[in-house]
């Protein structure tokens, strides 16, 4: 690794702090210019909630002091403080609960679609322009059309009440069995475009036509020389698909009734339970620039042709 | 002729007058073509891109007329008349199916316009609700992409133009605002505006039509979408300005606005065109996501996505509310961008090389 790889690397890591304490700084103050502020309820609060909120953020002190505080409080001890609905639990403790389910949802998702989508994306550049290359075009350009919650609520019409294969409650395995189609087939079908196009570019190069004279088999040549150069577009995809994963889960977890971080999100908002907005908000965004900064690194580490710029 | 070589005897032939043969190569073969011409002659070539567009018009023209001829209202709700008992017969109801004095006129020999997809639970025209929905959609995926484009252009342009250390700030703003999430982010707005006083502060004014929830989705689209399309732009000036044809014009003598006209305008406005017509599909998207979590449209204004969202309630008896708004939805979309990516083609001559 060169000196120019490292100063890429530590300029997007800067960038992604940067981010990060964007998100913190408008989330909170995004809040509270809500009337009455995130830690204020309009019913009067459970007395232990009050004093614990009291006593970390000083709801008596300035705005610019609690910012202080709140942004110390994540830094130093990853603490958001307590939920104002869930008698009073810790709003940490609520959003690692749900990402123990979210998690087993996503990781799933992405594995499925990154299979899939690799594979899909092979078959159409290899039969380019032939029937099955037709039809994974079209399958993949309707997926992209279609939002996260409309393919969710037509997979649960069809497979949960026409054919009644699956259950309809996210809370058994089984259950997740539709969710977790649900989120993978978008990015499956961007994945599939991804690779089917940095496949023919791939195939087109010379190095690809040396093989060939030089007698190498067609199975050597597409997993050999060809799958491995064309999969490191895919590694930018990492990021997007993580975003759009995490974003797919708020409502596909409302739709299938899945107890995940995405849900308690949804209902958070739905009750005003403001500092469980904020932590939520603030944790899936670290998630998200996390995996952009990881996806981006990768990508230039892994080709080094790759222009820093 | 014989000519002496260092003479300046001049050829006396190339002063004859031109024969009809010569002239006949000066004849223009067809009139020229302008770049905008050129471009919707390769668009009409693509023929997935002219019938998405057909279908978008028809879209768009039955949600702006059929409202006006459609005996029923969105917000009516046929089963409640003034002074009456509420009718219950009216919620509900599957397609083609009458409510109890509806049918009553019917039997009594006169015509009642048929609901084609029903009512809604609360006994409303369902059909003309997704009219209405289709029309918020739309308008919604309209103007979000106008007011980025305006806010993308404005910024980008400043930056392009002056350089310097104004181009490092607005850049450094823009990296940071490209890399927020941006969706959570517009849910965290969108949640927080709805519960600010927006909706006392706009009480009497034209916007109260609109509803607090559509201007603050229009906030949030003004306050981080328009990144990538000013990158764009920005990157559009830079390059532009360093081609060898704004050179070559210079030197030719064309003066700052000729070249911002003929060469600067053509070959920016192809990319801008592009992605503001793909940026409709996208706010359409994000609309109807934010309507299905409760997020968008005030009711009982409908929006494709409020629609979903509701139907949900009723899904295992009623699975056709659902399916209904789920179709024209991906319509919409599925066609804007067939017909942002035919466009692409047509504009952007230079990524075919």
């Amino acid at each position: 690794m060169n000196s120019k790889t490292m100063g890429y690397i530590l300029k997007r890591i800067l960038l992604a702090v940067v981010t990060i304490w964007v998100v913190i700084t408008v989330t909170f103050f995004v809040m509270h210019a809500v009337p009455g502020g995130p830690f204020a309820s309009e019913k009067a609060l459970d007395p232990a909630v009050e004093a614990a909120l009291m006593e970390k953020f000083g709801l008596d002190k300035p705005v610019g002091e609690q910012y202080i505080t709140y942004l110390k409080d994540i830094v130093t001890e990853f603490d958001f403080g307590p939920s104002l609905k869930k008698d009073g639990r810790m709003v940490i403790d609520i959003i690692g609960d749900g990402l123990k389910t979210s998690a087993v949802l996503g990781v799933w998702a992405a594995v499925i679609a990154l299979i899939f989508g690799v594979v899909l994306g092979s078959v159409a550049a290899l039969r380019r322009n032939k029937l099955i290359d037709r039809v994974i075009m079209v399958m993949t350009t309707a997926f992209v059309s279609m939002p996260s919650f409309i393919m969710g609520s037509l997979l649960l019409i069809l497979f949960c009440m026409t054919l009644n294969l699956l259950p309809a409650n996210g809370t058994t395995a089984a259950g997740l069995v539709l969710p977790i189609i649900t989120l993978s087939l978008s990015p499956m079908s961007n994945i599939t475009r991804l690779t089917r196009s940095s496949m023919l570019d791939v195939l087109g190069q010379d190095y690809i036509r040396t093989a060939r004279a030089k007698g190498v088999s067609k199975t050597k040549i597409v997993f050999g020389h060809a799958l491995k150069n064309a999969l490191i577009p895919v590694i930018t995809y990492f990021g997007p698909m993580l975003a759009y994963i995490v974003t797919g889960s708020l409502v596909v977890e409302q739709i299938f009734a899945v107890p995940g971080i995405g849900r308690a999100f949804v209902n958070s908002i739905t009750n005003r339970d403001y500092p469980l907005i904020m932590g939520t908000t603030i944790v899936l965004a670290i998630l998200i620039v996390v995996m952009n900064l990881i996806s981006d690194i990768l990508y230039k580490v892994v080709d080094p042709r790759i222009n820093l710029e | 002729m014989k000519k002496f070589p260092l003479s300046l005897h001049l050829d006396t032939d190339a002063f004859l007058p031109a024969s009809d043969k010569e002239k006949e190569y000066m004849v223009q073969m067809r009139p020229s073509t302008t770049f905008f011409k050129d471009g919707v002659r390769r668009l009409l070539k693509n023929k997935v891109a002219t019938v998405s567009f057909f279908i978008i018009v028809f879209i768009t023209l039955s949600c702006i007329i059929l409202p006006v001829v459609w005996p029923y209202e969105y917000d009516d709700q046929l089963g409640i008349s003034l002074g009456k008992p509420v009718d219950p017969s009216y919620a509900n109801l599957a397609p083609f199916e009458y409510g109890a004095t509806e049918q009553a006129k019917i039997d009594a020999g006169e015509k009642v316009f048929p609901h084609i997809f029903g009512t809604d639970s609360a006994g409303r025209d369902y059909f003309i609700r997704v009219v209405y929905g289709t029309r918020i959609s739309l308008a919604v995926g309209f103007f979000a992409s106008l007011i980025v484009l305006v806010i993308g252009m404005t910024v980008g342009s400043i930056s392009g133009y002056c350089g310097g250390k104004v181009d490092i700030v607005i850049m450094r703003i823009v990296d940071v605002i490209y890399s927020l999430p941006d969706m959570l982010m517009v849910i965290l707005l969108a949640a927080a505006l709805k519960q600010s006083g927006l909706n006392e502060a706009i009480k009497g004014t034209v916007l109260e039509d609109i509803g607090s929830n559509i201007i603050s989705l229009f906030i949030v689209f003004g306050l981080l979408y328009w990144v990538s399309m000013s990158r764009l732009i920005r990157g559009q000036i830079l390059s532009l300005r360093e081609q060898e044809y704004v050179l070559a014009a210079r030197t030719s003598g064309a003066k700052g606005s000729r070249i911002i006209k003929k060469h600067l305008m053509p070959n920016c406005i192809g990319v801008v065109i592009v992605s503001t017509a793909l940026q409709i599909p996208s706010a359409i998207f994000t609309e109807s996501y934010l309507s299905f979590l409760g997020l968008g449209v005030n009711a009982p204004m409908p929006s494709l996505g409020s629609l979903a969202s509701d139907a949900l309630n009723g899904i295992s008896s009623y699975s056709y509310r659902l399916i209904i708004p789920a179709i024209v939805i991906s319509l919409i979309v599925l066609s804007l961008n067939l017909f942002g990516d035919g466009l692409r083609d047509a504009f952007d001559p230079k990524l075919n090389s």
